[in-house]
């Protein structure tokens, strides 16, 4: 459960945000999760419900926007899309895809405030 | 939305002081000339066994040190410690993972520049040291032949974010009727065209061959051309 100390980065990035602008209110904190990323959506939620308590962060929700993995096929010389995360294979003709273009994202993207 | 709420951009990465704390172990590394190998894997995959082996292999001709994360005891520390090399305990206590700054606080007071070899192992965990970056040339992951074929479909991010698997407990194939082709193809569904490794720490079938690639992959690192 790495989640916590995820939370807690999720919170350390925001609150600085938050010192930068003023006394701003967040409402909610965007992000952007790739299944490639090791962390697991519903174990993130509930760790940040955790982790907000007692900070600036405290009554703000996050929003996550999942991002699919996507791969270089080799022999549809494409970007595609891949069988499951644990078949990295072209979606479309089956060959496996060493490369992969997203899938790994765990960003910060945007901060909803209130001033 | 109301009209009062605006979205402001924050283009970053959450684990950025991580990534910030790694790529300066990276760079301290790079000058010191170490070549850093980390290992992951679940409890009892044999990870300490093969350190111990490997660092009893390297330490003749080279300048070896190990750090062993658990989240308590140090139990590894003094089992690798027979190896006679310096070894440290990382205690994470409530961390299920190691970090590149409890890798940098760790190395306290150790000169780099006298090791060739360091070895960071992880804690046992297929989950959580998978999002973070230590600084490390090369991370294994470790699975042994009792562990069920199919662990690499169970857990494929950690098997994508290691650099090179290696199959423990060879010795041990038999027994538990391993099929090793199940497992090889596992592997490669979830990183295509990882390079695979297998051993027994304990008869030391293939360590010669793991000893090797590790001196090939050093070799290249230390090259001028190298990355």
């Amino acid at each position: 459960m790495h989640e916590l100390s995820i939370a807690l980065s999720i919170i350390e990035v925001a609150e600085e945000e938050v010192r930068r602008r003023g006394d701003v209110q967040v409402l909610a904190v965007h992000l952007r999760l790739g299944p490639l990323s090791g962390v697991i959506k519903e174990a993130l939620f509930s760790a940040y419900e955790m982790a907000r308590e007692g900070t600036a962060l405290e009554g703000s929700r996050l929003v996550v926007e999942n991002v699919p993995i996507v791969a270089w096929c080799p022999a549809c010389e494409a970007e595609v899309s891949v069988v499951a995360m644990h078949q990295l294979a072209c979606s479309t003709c089956g060959t496996l895809t060493p490369e992969i273009v997203s899938g790994r994202e765990l960003e910060f993207t945007a901060l909803e405030i209130k001033p | 939305m109301t009209t009062e709420t605006r979205l402001v951009e924050v283009r970053t990465k959450i684990l950025k002081q991580n990534d910030i704390a790694a790529r300066a172990l990276r760079a301290r590394f790079r000058d010191a000339g170490v070549y850093v190998v980390s290992l992951v894997s679940s409890p009892g995959s044999g990870k300490t066994t093969f350190l111990e082996q490997t660092l009893r292999s390297l330490g003749g001709q080279s300048r070896v040190a190990a750090l062993v994360g658990d989240l308590a005891t140090e139990n590894d520390a003094r089992r690798l410690c027979r190896a006679g090399v310096p070894v440290r305990q990382i205690t994470t206590g409530p961390v299920c993972h190691l970090e590149a700054e409890m890798v940098a606080q760790a190395l306290d007071g150790w000169n780099l520049n006298e090791l060739d070899f360091l070895f960071v192992e992880n804690v046992g965990n297929l989950v959580c040291p998978a999002t973070y970056d230590l600084g490390e040339q090369m991370r294994l992951v470790l699975f042994s032949v009792t562990e069920g074929e199919d662990k690499p479909l169970k857990y494929p991010t950690i098997f994508n974010t290691a650099d090179v698997a290696v199959i423990t407990k060879l010795d041990l194939a038999d027994a538990v009727n391993f099929d090793r082709a199940a497992a090889c193809q596992n592997i490669q569904a979830v990183r295509p065209g990882m390079q695979i490794i297998e051993l027994s720490a304990k008869s030391g079938q293939g360590m010669e061959k793991w000893l090797q690639f590790l001196q090939i992959r050093a070799a290249i690192y230390h090259a001028p051309e190298g990355r």
